[in-house]
């Protein structure tokens, strides 16, 4: 039997260790979960595929691939900052392991660090296989530095937004209605996004609100960029950015751990 | 002098209108264990769930190693075993605990850990896999790998089979050889009475009785015997030598407290015969704890 010595030498590691820590846990627990995997991946390839192959949507000219990549790069941000991260938060609630964690050393901020992390670093798992997906499909984004800091920007900004919106439920709801409610306005916001389907198939009188939705913006931002080669979209950035703010503040006063 | 490992004075707690913890005092000294016994909503967990910074209390003062529990300084040197739950159902219980171990500056070795604990053959499983015995040891294991200076588990034997609640008996017994002070709750008076230095019970969120097992129980012994209720016991009383008590609790339930040697039994079984009563389940024991608490309580402890 191995002699382990219990006498007290208490201490905390140092916060990028005990971060790292946590974010290694958050990914692989995010990998590792096949219901997260149909979300993140799965859904986004195949819709990238399906809709790119086939005609089954008018883009209204242009290159099917072309107009549906950002779309999808857009809704793999969307599943993991907000779907994944609302349910797999939910329920650490619910199971107390937000409690538990809450009585280690490592602190609150640096578990929100950990989890930021996490879905950065998932996102960019999801950025190069879609990227390499769609490129096999014959898309041509543009890769000016413009369009490559525009493009990590409003990830950015897309990522704090939906991120702020999935702990929002995450932390009020009931684990069980956050994981409804979450793959709910996954499928809604997909629909209503500009996703697949161009807002400009909308009625004229709903365009203004569906605009205003954090997943129009950067699906919409994402395509002028890559698509349209257009600089950095003010409009889309303004939109993410105010999400972003009025979500993570509403969250710091609301979230419950316990 | 060093401050207590836990000092809780006047501490009150209220959920809406219930009071939870009202007025409670005591304190736990460093390198003992002290077991926190009371009946279930007593208030043993709200007790230690301030004391781990959980919550808040309305009233009184509370210092854990003689701060605040609200200090971050302390999440390095207390350890937590909760109640229930903590751990994610999916993570494996060797990746939990290497988790764990990260967080600390000078962390035991979690695959000893595990082998000392009997789960070297469970690292791989999943937590929610897990027997519900061998999911409160690695909830007893990551309240110790950080090395802390005191530990608080919250009802650490709670559904653990006999092997397994005396794996955690030792464990607990090697903290105390090592200077670590512990807190723990339960509901089972032979676990404190073995267990610990120190005994507070509370119940209905005060302190009825604290000190050790010995003083708690007595040395002195007791006769007991069942016989028909309501016996009148002056007669006895009078036969029975000075400083003798003799009680009827619960009814039909007779106790005899004195110097219990072979005259007493000789004046309690003639003072029967007089009355007409057969003595039944005669015994000469020593007081429990869970006496302790009939008689400071009138309830039964579970």
């Amino acid at each position: 039997m191995t002699t382990l010595d219990f006498a007290p030498a208490p201490g905390a590691a140092p916060l990028h260790r005990m971060v790292l820590a946590q974010a290694g846990a958050e990914i692989r627990s995010m990998l590792r979960n096949g219901e997260q995997l149909l979300l993140t991946m799965i859904i986004p390839v195949l819709l990238l595929v399906g809709f790119s192959a086939a005609p089954l949507v008018d883009v209204g000219g242009g290159s099917r691939v072309d107009f549906m990549t950002p779309g999808v790069l857009a809704l793999a941000v969307m599943s993991t900052a907000f779907t994944g991260q609302a349910i797999a938060t939910g329920f650490e609630r619910r199971y107390g392991v937000l409690k538990r964690l809450g009585a280690t050393p490592l602190s609150r901020t640096g578990l929100m660090l950990a989890k930021t992390l996490a879905v950065v670093a998932v996102e960019i798992i999801q950025v190069v296989v879609l990227s390499g997906v769609a490129i096999a499909l014959g898309w041509r984004p543009a890769s000016s530095p413009l369009a490559v800091v525009s493009l990590i920007l409003l990830i950015l900004l897309g990522t704090a937004a939906f991120s702020g919106l999935g702990l929002l439920m995450a932390g009020t709801l009931r684990a069980e209605a956050t994981l409804a409610g979450a793959n709910l306005v996954y499928l809604v916001l997909l629909g209503c996004g500009g996703v697949v389907f161009p807002l400009s198939k909308f009625p004229e009188s709903v365009r203004p609100v569906l605009e205003a939705l954090p997943i129009s913006a950067l699906t919409g931002g994402l395509r002028s960029v890559l698509t349209d080669g257009a600089g950095l979209p003010l409009a889309a950035v303004a939109i993410l950015a105010a999400w972003a703010a009025v979500s993570l503040f509403i969250t710091s006063r609301t979230f419950r751990w316990e | 002098m060093e401050s207590p490992a836990v000092e809780i004075i006047d501490l009150v707690k209220r959920y809406g209108r219930t009071t939870a913890i009202d007025g409670l005092t005591f304190s736990a000294a460093r390198g003992a264990v002290t077991a926190i016994l009371g009946p279930n909503g007593a208030g043993k967990t709200t007790t230690v769930e301030i004391c781990e910074g959980f919550r808040r209390a309305d009233g009184g003062t509370v210092n854990v190693l003689g701060l605040d529990p609200s200090r971050a300084e302390l999440r390095a040197k207390v350890g937590v075993m909760l109640q229930a739950g903590g751990v994610p159902p999916a993570m494996r219980c060797g990746e939990w605990l290497r988790l764990m171990s990260r967080f600390h500056a000078s962390p035991l070795d979690p695959a000893a850990l595990l082998d000392r604990l009997g789960l070297t053959e469970h690292a791989r499983t999943p937590y929610r896999r897990m027997s519900g015995g061998q999911q409160q040891r690695v909830s007893l294991a990551a309240a110790v790998i950080g090395r802390p200076e005191l530990v608080f588990l919250d009802e650490p034997t709670a559904g653990l089979d006999p092997q397994a609640r005396h794996a955690c008996w030792e464990l607990v017994s090697d903290l105390r050889t090592a200077g670590v002070s512990v807190v723990l709750t339960t509901h089972h008076m032979d676990e404190a009475e073995k267990l610990s230095d120190q005994i507070v019970i509370i119940d209905h969120g005060r302190v009825v009785a604290e000190g050790t097992p010995t003083s708690l129980t007595g040395a002195e012994r007791q006769l007991r015997f069942r016989a028909r209720p309501g016996l009148s016991l002056d007669e006895l009383l009078a036969a029975l030598p000075g400083g003798s008590a003799a009680k009827e609790s619960p009814s039909g339930h007779y106790i005899i407290e004195g110097q219990v040697g072979p005259e007493l039994l000789a004046t309690v079984t003639t003072w029967c015969a007089a009355e007409g009563v057969t003595a039944d389940d005669l015994s000469i024991e020593r007081r429990t704890l869970e006496d302790v608490f009939l008689e400071l309580t009138g309830r039964e402890l579970r």
